[in-house]
């Protein structure tokens, strides 16, 4: 994957290319990480009863997102499943942040003001429960 | 049941479900939470979760393609999705507030409203001008692709239309579906964009759409890795399926099938709302 190409200026087309590749690169990436989980998940509690009619809720290590990488690194199955799941939600945030690269590089401040809304919200709702 | 048989099953129905809502561009997410609620005996909250996760991987795949082809409005999605975020973050907290069977009640609603929709015919309306104050504002006015060369078209009533969309982002985070329904009558009635512009563009804003309120639901620990992998990668493949056959497909008998079927989840969904079932 590459950027637009490096002048002063982004044109439109350029940066409708680069998001595209984003979008697809991305689910690509999250779909084949949380499917490897799945197959590890699988192997290790394919046999045990599911319980998903009574709520409880997903332990800590499940639900922030310095808690899910640090469990996927010690390849907790389903912390690998959540960390493909969080990159698969990762992917509109990184479409958002590029937009706000590209909105500078054409010195568009409408729509700078715009994008920073949209990114702060987001990281928000992703970063703003981290307890 | 064993969680393997329940996970090939579980994915088997949502392939069904992303497979038909690509064929009748209806969407498949506005099913996914009946069917693990109804069908498969999942808690709402769980079922919310993983339907937003496949919202996220089905609209991001579909707008790989849709933007390098032209069709999506980028200047409009992103003022938009101001509006959608803000909206998404008020349903996930209220969605924390409120009761599952009030959750039902209101979801019964928007399937009744989907099918309504999916049975009128769509009407363009596209704006030959004058150009429009806040259009010009914002400049999102823009062209799209035709087989006679690029086609200009003019925006109008952006103050409705942005209203509209902080409705869809509070049904999309309360709900967990895309709104897709409310995205497209918002820019088609509206703001009067071209189907291809409004149908590519609102489908490139529920991606961000729902990652706002995924963020939520995940610190909650209503997404579940072993419920919503499953549900996520069927409904993908079905989706990439059912763009791939749309070429040759007869889709009016499959848009009366899925309407049918809408309906009917929407009457369990409201009974079950109602009585206090789920």
């Amino acid at each position: 994957m590459t950027g637009p190409a490096a002048g002063s200026r982004w044109s439109d087309e350029q940066v409708e290319h680069f998001v595209g590749n984003l979008l697809r690169y991305g689910v690509m990436t999250a779909a084949i990480v949380a499917f490897a989980g799945g197959i590890f998940y699988l192997l290790r509690h394919g046999g045990d009863v599911v319980a998903y009619h009574d709520f409880t809720g997903e332990p800590a290590s499940l639900t922030s997102v310095t808690g899910v990488i640090s469990s996927a690194l010690a390849l907790n199955p389903r912390a690998v499943i959540q960390l493909g799941l969080l990159l698969l939600i990762a992917t509109p945030v990184a479409r958002v942040a590029f937009s706000l690269v590209a909105f500078i590089r054409q010195r568009d401040r409408t729509y700078i003001v715009i994008t920073t809304i949209v990114l702060a919200l987001l990281l928000y709702s992703l970063m703003g429960f981290e307890r | 049941m064993h969680v393997l048989l329940f996970t090939l099953i579980l994915a088997a129905g949502a392939f069904a479900a992303g497979l038909l809502g690509s064929l009748t561009g209806l969407g498949g997410g506005i099913v996914i939470v009946p069917l693990l609620t109804l069908v498969f005996g999942v808690d709402i909250r769980y079922a919310i979760g993983a339907s937003l996760v496949s919202v996220i991987a089905t609209s991001s795949g579909a707008a790989a393609a849709y933007v390098r082809e032209g069709y999506t409005n980028i200047r409009i999605g992103m003022l938009l999705e101001v509006g959608t975020t803000m909206g998404a973050l008020v349903g996930a907290y209220v969605a924390g507030l409120i009761s599952p069977n009030a959750i039902a009640v209101i979801f019964s609603l928007v399937l009744f409203y989907s099918a309504y929709r999916s049975t009128r015919h769509r009407e363009e309306h596209i704006s030959t001008g004058p150009p429009d104050k806040w259009a010009t504002r914002f400049r999102l006015d823009g062209t799209f692709p035709t087989p006679e060369g690029k086609q200009h078209y003019f925006v109008r009533g952006v103050p409705g239309g942005f209203g509209l969309m902080f409705v869809a982002g509070v049904l999309s985070g309360l709900l967990g579906i895309g709104s897709g329904v409310v995205k497209v009558l918002a820019m088609d009635q509206v703001m009067r964009l071209p189907f291809k512009v409004s149908t590519t563009t609102s489908n490139f804003m529920i991606g961000v759409t729902a990652a706002a309120s995924a963020g939520i639901y995940l610190s909650r620990g209503f997404i579940d890795p072993g419920l919503a992998l499953p549900v996520m990668l069927g409904v993908l493949t079905g989706a990439l399926v059912g763009a791939r056959l749309l070429a040759g497909a007869r889709t009016l008998i499959l848009r009366r099938i899925f309407t049918v079927i809408i309906v009917v989840l929407a009457f369990e969904m409201l009974y079950k709302g109602m009585t206090g079932g789920l």
